[in-house]
């Protein structure tokens, strides 16, 4: 009893230290480095399986404005499910085999790794260089340098979004309401719908982020437009008292039942579902959905019985009701590797033609300077030009400045908040935890 | 045969090409992210070396105490109950069904055939609340009861998992000991009879330590497989609501790839290792005490 064991660890002994030993040599083998650049002679892109605008926009272009480019390198492309994006990225950046273009990643900080590695292009350099850096709207080309922290631009605005309440403006008439101006007239209208039998809100709480959003434009219009940028920076923690009651703000309207039944369960589809169908009154979404709002097969409550109202004010707040959530979307960002000259002839004919192309094709308002604006838009379309250009500025949303972790923990808690099982500390607490980690 | 085994070239040979495959996809890997737990970072931004920081984190990590706890709690709850209900359906084939059992011997097998992602779309669209009422809801409905948000919290969607996982797996298990129980030599089973021994009484003298050895295999089988799992809860509830339901196979599987944390998902790894290995032992030990008493 006590001589076996010790014999038998003598033996293991260096077996063990030839393992570890071993490991740490494989390990050591490291990373790979950001490499060269060969023109492949193809143009690839890889996106999102969810979002076909970019892609539909691009072939567009191929055939038309970029019919010079498509043949001297064809576009080939390629989709992978939006779930499973940033850990696609990851895969494709530690082998170095990012395509051409592909949409950027989900999480800001993922993007920062890509960047410091050297693995994406200097688009402000390189738009400088072929001439076309006039063709980025300063509003867009600064919400991605501060998303980012860089002041280099790392990705092109492939859409230039703000967000807030769009609601069915019938519903609110027959119900007397107006569209509210401060946090306590959006509660008081959601009680009022709810006692007259509407569901207030239509909010994805399987996704989570559409609930989280509210939470961070609290936090905004409460503690101002750089709270959040606070939290990131340390000197503030999500924890403390004043951001816990955005946090708490958002989980009553769940525990009052506001956001409907199984609220856990509906995903982004089955919410804009709901809006669109006349089954909630409020929709809180960005203005991506205007191709959703636009379509008439989708959209039975009519695209004129669509209003747009900015998220309310919080009373004695020190945000104001005219900073606009806004954000790019997922824009694109190139590879380093493999940018050659064709690379660089696509990047400046997609600069020059995208945002006339894919607000002409799909309605959707780009980062991209406009040549010949259309005259016969939508009135939501046209509503969110004016915003974004009456907007003094912008603000990020929640986890913009979140580490993927958090980001990650704060979305997949968010559908807790909307169905009241979730207390607002508990929620910041979980969140501010896996920052912290991170 | 001797001559040729007893060959160390023959022996290289024949083991050889085996060997180098199972050490590339196997070995190399394992060591590899054996040595990754002593560094931090990605394939992206590079690794620095943590030292035993990893091995800290995790014992202060609350999300991996949390997926400690489901997985301990969800294998020892569907162990007992899929060994348990298999045991029972064995016992049912050989003492009650006897020669008609084959009908319902292959159709509860069925659902072990199924890969994982249907049946849990099937599950999905059974226990569905919104966009639209799923069968259980529904049932629910017209007794007069609400609708209850199955996968929106937490308890209920422990036992949907559990169920669906003893649905698919019971089969395999009843399958499993009813070969042990044929094994049982019929002439003791029936002079137990004859000495009065009947119902509860045999199966617990007789059959239940005959059938000792097959039992052990099955909950070895079971508490790895389930202590492993990741599949069934990747396709059912993808780990929430919130972080319920994840498993330390699905945490390590998000810090490693979601969240690029290479260093601390090889550590969660070889934590789970740990694991497997701890209750492998532990079983092994108790149930042989258990038979050199008996």
């Amino acid at each position: 009893m006590t001589t076996a064991p010790k014999s038998r660890l003598r033996r293991l002994a260096p077996l063990v230290a030839v393992v570890g030993a071993g490991a740490m040599l494989l390990t050591a083998c490291g990373p790979a480095s950001g490499g060269g650049s060969a023109d492949s002679g193809k143009f690839t892109y890889l996106g999102q399986t969810e979002n076909t605008t970019i892609i539909s926009t691009l072939e567009a272009l191929g055939k038309d404005q970029c019919a010079a480019e498509e043949k001297a390198a064809p576009l080939t492309s390629d989709s992978v499910a939006g779930t499973q994006w940033d850990q696609k990225l990851q895969l494709l950046a530690g082998q170095d085999a990012l395509s051409n273009m592909s949409m950027a990643a989900g999480t800001p900080s993922l993007m920062k790794q890509f960047i410091d590695a050297g693995q994406v292009v200097d688009l402000s350099a390189e738009l400088e260089k072929l001439g076309v850096a006039d063709k980025i709207l300063p509003a867009a080309d600064s919400t991605i340098k501060a998303l980012y922290g860089e002041d280099s631009l790392y990705a092109l605005p492939t859409e230039l979004n703000i967000e807030g309440f769009w609601y069915n403006k019938q519903l609110l008439a027959d119900n007397g309401l107006e569209a509210p101006a401060t946090w306590d007239d959006l509660v008081a209208a959601a009680d009022t719908l709810q006692g007259a039998g509407v569901q207030p809100f239509a909010a994805a709480g399987k996704d989570g982020w559409p609930v989280t959003r509210l939470v961070g434009d609290y936090i905004a219009r409460d503690l101002g437009p750089d709270a959040l940028k606070d939290v990131a920076d340390g000197t503030a923690k999500l924890t403390d008292d004043e951001y816990v009651k955005a946090a708490d703000a958002v989980a009553e309207l769940g525990k009052a039942g506001y956001f409907g039944e199984a609220v856990g369960s509906v995903d982004y589809n089955a919410a804009m579902n709901e809006f669109l169908t006349g089954k909630a009154a409020f929709f809180y979404m960005g203005s991506w959905a205007l191709a959703n709002f636009n379509d008439e097969t989708q959209n039975t409550i009519g695209v004129d019985n669509v209003g747009f109202a900015p998220f309310p004010a919080v009373d004695g707040g020190a945000g104001s009701i005219d900073q606009v959530p806004a954000n790019v979307g997922i824009p694109v960002m190139l590879a380093k590797k493999g940018f050659g000259d064709s690379q660089a002839a696509w990047l400046k004919c997609i600069a020059s033609n995208y945002g006339d192309a894919v607000l002409k094709e799909s309605g959707v308002v780009s980062g991209f300077a406009l040549d010949t604006p259309p005259t016969d838009l939508p009135e939501t379309t046209q509503t969110v030009q004016q915003v974004i250009q009456d907007a003094p500025s912008s603000i990020l949303w929640f986890e913009a400045l979140f580490t993927s972790k958090g980001t990650s923990v704060s979305q997949t808690n968010g559908g807790g908040l909307a169905n009241g099982t979730l207390s607002g500390a508990d929620f910041m607490k979980l969140v501010q935890a896996a920052n912290d980690e991170g | 045969m001797d001559r040729v085994l007893g060959d160390k070239r023959a022996i290289f040979v024949l083991l050889g090409p085996a060997l180098l495959v199972y050490s590339l996809v196997m070995l190399v890997p394992i060591l590899w992210s054996l040595g990754y737990t002593v560094f931090d970072g990605n394939p992206i931004v590079g690794f620095t070396f943590n030292g035993l920081g990893n091995f800290t984190k995790f014992f202060q990590d609350p999300a991996a105490w949390s997926a400690i706890w489901f997985t301990i709690r969800y294998a020892l709850v569907l162990t007992i109950l899929q060994v348990g209900t298999g045991f029972g359906l064995s016992l049912l084939y050989v003492f009650w069904l006897k020669k008609a059992s084959s009908t319902i011997r292959t159709i509860v097998f069925f659902p072990v055939v199924l890969p994982t992602v249907a049946v849990a779309l099937l599950f999905q669209r059974l226990f569905e609340a919104a966009p639209t009422t799923g069968p259980v809801n529904s049932l629910l409905n017209v007794f007069g009861i609400p609708s209850v948000d199955w996968f929106g919290t937490p308890d209920a969607s422990f036992w949907i998992i559990i169920l669906m996982d003893l649905w698919r797996s019971m089969g395999f298990y009843a399958v499993l000991l009813y070969a042990g129980l044929l094994d049982i030599p019929e002439e003791m089973l029936e002079s137990a009879r004859l000495d009065g021994a009947g119902g509860w009484k045999l199966v617990r003298t007789i059959v239940l330590p005959l059938s000792l050895p097959v039992l052990l295999s099955s909950l070895i089988f079971s508490i790895n497989g389930t202590l492993k799992v990741f599949d069934t809860i990747i396709a059912l509830t993808n780990g929430g609501p919130g972080n319920a339901t994840t498993p330390l196979t699905l945490y390590m599987f998000q810090t490693s790839f979601t969240y690029g944390e290479y260093g601390y998902g090889s550590t969660i790894a070889l934590m789970l290792t740990i694991l497997c290995l701890l209750f492998t032992v532990f079983i092994f030990r108790s149930t042989r005490r258990d038979i050199t008493k008996g």
